[in-house]
Parts: structure tokens; C-alpha cells; sequence
């Protein structure tokens, strides 16, 4: 065997499982997209028709907001956990880590637990104010959800990016004269771009996509997952959940790849 | 460029660093270092010459009692960025998000320094480093020299009380260090600025240094000009350390040694019964055999083509190195004799 077709015969099985599991169901829900009633019009739907643009703006807010959150507390979180030795810090470390294996359902029970309407913030809201703060049930706690959800992802990719920071740059800054706010804006994060645009994605991408958490807070909530999810097993409406399904993908995939050529600079100055 | 001449005295006064893991990496230590001087920390690694360097620069706390003193005022709780100093670091430490003028710059900038004034600056440090038309490249665009040089003039574009360099040309190969090393002795002539240089090679210890301290596991062996370091080393470890030196451990009678190969005069007086003395292989030389004070056969020649080392054995107990003048014809199994004037021999304390 030649090594050329060793190395095809090798591909073998990813092209198998490619077009079995992923090209034909694509290929499928973009056909089942166009079939409804409008036709190919049916896509355009996802913008035009009202509710469904503002669900759809809804859910690019909130993984917005989800990343750019996400990225502070983790950014801030990671660096102080890399660069400092206490004692309990491999446990604090195990301890925000450890939702990485919780599903959205556990992440929406728990958010439950804190604000809902039997929830720890409503009792101590209820005995200080006389009055019950419960939020688990809408947009404010899926966000909530989404925080606990991304941050473990993202803080140990800046946990490994603050590890491999050049710490000689840091002096170097310092020695001409840069204070501690002027080192992290001029050296610090221009050096960490990449793992913030990385891991940002990953953030972003779970959050417009996310389901289990929506799913168990409310089902009401105004977030695309849900949307397809009540067209396709309440209303039955195959093509429109198609159509969104596609769309969600779409517009997820251009976000992320107009992030990336915008930090694209910064980043490859910073490689 | 006498508008650079703006060096300030620097005194390190019972400086000691011990690490949080009980390491002791420095021993108390007290230097004085003058306005203008340029001083070299000189040792092999781990020796404590970087932990000195970052005391002075303010990236280290001395222990307990240790005060550093800029012109005679106590920087000690001064953090680096309120300390003015110029450092250049091995791996030069660039800014990669920046261009050559906006690192060169940065110092300026971090000061308020309006854009023309600074641009003005950065041309003339550009000019004086010689990386003109450099200035909109990345960093990751420039070769090791060049990056060496970009890392000089950032530091000395804040004017700086001092410059700190660690070593700066060790990253670089050896061709290009030999060139580097003799631009910046010009360089730091001409700026003036009071200079702590870092470095484990002797050779550009030798070229730069207007003092040298010689540093071994934490403590300091001898400071001194380079020709004290060189022609009257303290110790055994100096001698080793700065140039190439024969060590001689022999008995003593009337003023000589007594050696496998003959009798060698020691000037001075001397009584004791064995001594060790350094002998630097150019300083003996070679004469026809039965002359001269030592007899010995050669058992290799390198001819390294400004003179020809020769390994003499049968002179003294170990062989001895002998740099020859690269006319003399000698070949491996020659009988030759030796001389050694007197004042050529250096007595060593008898140590560990």
C-alpha cells in the first residue's frame, strides 16, 4: 500500500462518520427548512416575523452578555489562582471547576435553589426587605445559569494562558515606568487576546445554544433553543424548527467569525 | 549626548535575599558603585549576581536590615516603577504587541511625554543603536542583534540614573557577541549613565568593566579593576574564573618550589612549607631544553593562530598550559625548557 492511500484509508471512517452523522441530518434539516408552507421564504421568517427576531436578538444579547461577563470573572479569577499559593487553593480551584460535568438540567435546579421562589436569596430578601426576590424564572436566571456554566470552561484556559505569560515583559514594563493598571492594559492582556477570543467562543457558542438550563427554569423563556423546541414538539411545525435550527447555527458561526478577524490583529501581534 | 550624562551613585548596604523556601541566595553584601561607573557582576550561575542586579532594580526586597541607596537616598521600599532605571533582560523582554518605535517609546509614553517630543527621542535613540528604518517592524521581525539593540534603547530612552543589563548578549552566537559587546562599551561610554552589568562571561566582564565584582555561591570573591582581577586574583576560585591559570600546589625550600621539572624562584619572601601559586600560560616562557628554570615535554599543540597553546607535562605535577608565540616550531614529544619570571608567579591562600 502506497502511503498516499494508507493515509486515505486511514481517513476512511471520518469520512463515514462525517456523512452518516453530520453532512446528510445537515443537508436534511436544510431541505425540511424550505418545506413548509412558505417555501425558502420560510428562512427569511427568523427575520422578519416579530417574534421570532426578537427572541433571536434576546439570545444574542444574553450570550453576549454571558461572554463578556464570563470573561472578567474568569480573567480576574484565573490570574489571581495561577499567580498565588495559599492554602485551600486547589481546593477553591476544584471547587470552580467542578460544574464542568454538571448538565444544563443540575445548572437550572441549582439556580432554582438560590432564586426561586423557595430559594435562598427570596428568604433573605423576605426577612430583610419584607419582600421576596425571585428571578430563577426568567431571562436574569438563565444568565445566572449561563455564568456558572461557562466560567469553569473559560477559567482554566486563562489559568493556562496566565502560566505561560512572559514574566520578564511584566518587569520590563515596570522598569519603564508602567504602574500596576498600565502593565495589565498594555502587556498583560494583549498577551492573554488569544485565550480570551478562544475560550470567548466556547462561551459564547454553549450560551446560544444551551437548552437543558432554559428548559428547567421556564418554558417560557424567550431564548432561540426554546423556540425550536416548542415549534417542533408542541406545534409540530418541522420546517420552522428546521429553518431556526439552521439559522441559530448560521448566525452563531458569523458572530464568532466576525469576533475572531476583529481580535485577529491583536492577536497575531500578540502571537 | 552629554544631555544623557545624568548617572546617580549607587550604594547597596548589607543587602542579603533569602527565598521564602529558606534558600539563602545572596549573603549580606555592601558595594559602592560611583556616578558614571560601569560595574560587572561576574560569576557562573547561581552565584547570586541576577539576585543582586533585581535588589537594585527594585524587582527584589533585600532581607531584613539590607537598604539600597540611590545618591544617598534610601530606595529601598521604592518600587522599580518610581526608581527611574533603564534594564535590559536576557530574553530582552520586547513588547510583541508593539511596533520598534512604540516599545522604544513605551517608557516615554507611561511618562506623558507628547507625541513629537517622544517621536524626536525615539529617532535619536534609533540613530544611536544603528536600527534605523526598524522602526514600524514587529518584534517578532527582527533578528537577535537587532532585538538586542532595540532592548538598549528602550531602556536608555527614559534617561535613566541607571542601567541595569542581564546579560544581554548571551542569547546571542559568538561572532556577533564579540561585535555587540565592543558597540556597547561604546555606547556606554558615551552615555554616562552609571552601569551594573550581569554577566558570566569573563571576556566581556574584561572589555566593560571599569570595576569588577567576581561573585561565587552567594558571596563576593574579590572586586577589583580588571587588570587586578586578572594579573593579582585573591583566591584560588578568581584566578580559575578570569582567564585561563595554571594552579600549582608544591613544596617550598629557600624561596622555590620544588617541582617534578626543577626549581622555580618565588619573588617575596615566604616561609611556609607548601604553597600554592597561579601561573597564567602566557606569562612562561618557552626556551631551548636544558635552559630555563623547568624542564618538560610538550604532549599537544593547538595552534589557535594569534599564538599556539601548548600542554607541557614533566614541568610540575599536573601539565602545565603554555601559550607560545605562533612562530615557534614545536611539536608534541619535544623536550623544551621554561622560564617563569617571578613577578609572573602569584601566591594563593591555601584554601578548602
Amino acid at each position: 500500500m502506497s502511503q498516499k492511500s494508507f493515509v486515505w484509508f486511514c481517513l476512511l471512517p471520518l469520512v463515514v462518520v462525517t456523512t452518516a452523522f453530520f453532512l446528510l441530518p445537515m443537508g436534511r434539516l436544510v431541505v425540511a427548512g424550505a418545506e413548509g408552507p412558505h417555501g425558502l421564504a420560510g428562512y427569511l421568517a427568523i427575520l422578519t416575523e416579530p417574534r421570532y427576531r426578537a427572541t433571536l436578538i434576546n439570545t444574542v444579547l444574553l450570550a453576549a452578555a454571558t461572554t463578556i461577563v464570563t470573561l472578567i470573572v474568569a480573567t480576574i479569577a484565573g490570574m489571581f489562582l495561577q499567580r498565588h499559593r495559599f492554602p485551600g487553593r486547589s481546593v477553591l480551584i476544584a471547587m470552580l471547576t467542578f460544574p464542568l460535568a454538571f448538565p444544563g438540567v443540575v445548572v437550572g435546579f441549582m439556580i432554582i435553589l438560590l432564586a426561586g421562589r423557595q430559594g435562598l436569596i427570596g428568604d433573605l430578601s423576605n426577612r430583610l426587605l419584607g419582600e421576596k426576590l425571585v428571578f430563577a424564572y426568567s431571562i436574569y436566571g438563565l444568565f445566572l445559569g449561563y455564568l456558572y456554566f461557562s466560567i469553569p470552561r473559560v477559567i482554566l484556559t486563562i489559568m493556562a494562558a496566565v502560566q505561560k505569560l512572559d514574566v520578564s515583559l511584566e518587569e520590563a514594563a515596570r522598569s519603564l515606568g508602567a504602574g500596576p493598571w498600565a502593565v495589565q492594559r498594555d502587556v498583560v492582556l494583549p498577551a492573554l487576546a488569544p485565550a480570551f477570543v478562544a475560550s470567548g467562543a466556547i462561551a459564547f457558542a454553549t450560551a446560544m445554544g444551551a437548552f437543558g438550563t432554559a428548559f428547567t427554569l421556564a418554558t417560557n423563556i424567550d431564548v432561540l433553543p426554546m423556540l425550536i423546541y416548542t415549534e417542533f414538539t408542541l406545534a409540530a411545525n418541522f420546517a420552522t424548527s428546521a429553518a431556526l435550527s439552521v439559522g441559530l447555527g448560521l448566525i452563531t458561526w458569523l458572530i464568532l467569525a466576525l469576533a475572531r478577524s476583529f481580535s485577529g490583529s491583536a492577536v497575531a501581534a500578540a502571537g | 549626548m552629554s544631555t544623557d550624562s545624568h548617572g546617580v551613585s549607587v550604594r547597596i548596604d548589607g543587602c542579603g535575599k533569602t527565598f521564602a523556601d529558606g534558600t539563602r541566595a545572596l549573603d549580606p553584601a555592601t558595594l559602592d558603585i560611583a556616578r558614571g561607573e560601569t560595574l560587572v557582576l561576574l560569576g557562573p550561575s547561581g552565584c547570586g549576581k541576577t539576585t543582586m542586579l533585581r535588589i537594585i532594580a527594585g524587582l527584589e526586597l533585600p532581607d531584613p536590615g539590607g537598604k539600597v541607596l540611590f545618591d544617598g537616598k534610601d530606595v529601598t521600599s521604592v518600587p522599580i516603577e518610581r526608581r527611574n532605571i533603564g534594564m535590559v533582560f536576557q530574553s530582552y523582554a520586547l513588547f510583541p504587541n508593539m511596533t520598534v518605535a512604540d516599545n522604544i517609546g513605551y517608557g516615554l509614553k507611561i511618562r506623558g511625554v507628547a507625541r513629537d517630543e517622544r517621536a524626536a527621542r525615539v529617532a535619536e535613540l534609533v540613530a544611536l543603536t544603528n536600527i534605523t528604518g526598524l522602526e514600524n517592524r514587529r518584534i517578532d521581525q527582527l533578528s537577535g542583534g537587532q532585538r538586542q539593540r532595540v532592548a538598549l534603547a528602550r531602556a536608555v530612552a527614559i534617561r535613566p540614573g541607571i542601567l541595569l543589563l542581564d546579560e544581554p548578549l548571551t542569547a546571542l552566537d559568538a561572532a556577533l557577541r564579540d561585535r555587540l559587546r565592543s558597540e556597547l562599551n561604546r555606547l556606554l561610554r558615551a552615555l554616562g549613565i552609571t552601569t551594573i552589568y550581569v554577566t558570566h562571561d569573563q571576556a566581556e566582564a574584561m572589555e566593560l568593566g571599569d570595576r569588577i565584582v567576581v561573585m561565587r555561591k552567594g558571596g563576593i570573591a574579590q572586586i577589583g579593576t580588571p587588570r587586578e582581577i586578572y594579573f593579582a586574583p585573591r583566591n584560588r576560585f578568581v584566578a580559575e574564573f578570569v582567564g585561563a591559570a595554571n594552579i600549582v600546589e608544591a613544596p617550598m625550600e629557600k624561596g622555590e618550589l620544588i617541582l617534578p621539572g626543577g626549581r622555580l624562584p618565588v619573588g617575596g619572601e615566604t616561609t611556609a612549607a607548601n604553597a600554592t601559586v597561579m601561573i597564567r600560560p602566557e606569562s612562561i616562557r618557552v626556551v631551548e631544553p636544558g635552559a630555563g628554570s623547568l624542564a618538560g615535554v610538550i604532549d599537544t599543540v593547538s595552534f589557535i593562530g594569534d599564538r599556539q597553546r601548548l600542554v607541557v607535562s614533566g614541568a610540575s605535577a599536573k601539565p602545565l598550559n603554555v601559550d607560545a608565540a605562533n612562530t615557534i616550531q614545536a611539536k608534541a614529544g619535544d623536550r623544551i625548557g621554561l622560564t617563569v619570571p617571578p613577578e609572573a608567579l602569584r601566591i594563593l591562600p591555601s584554601e578548602d
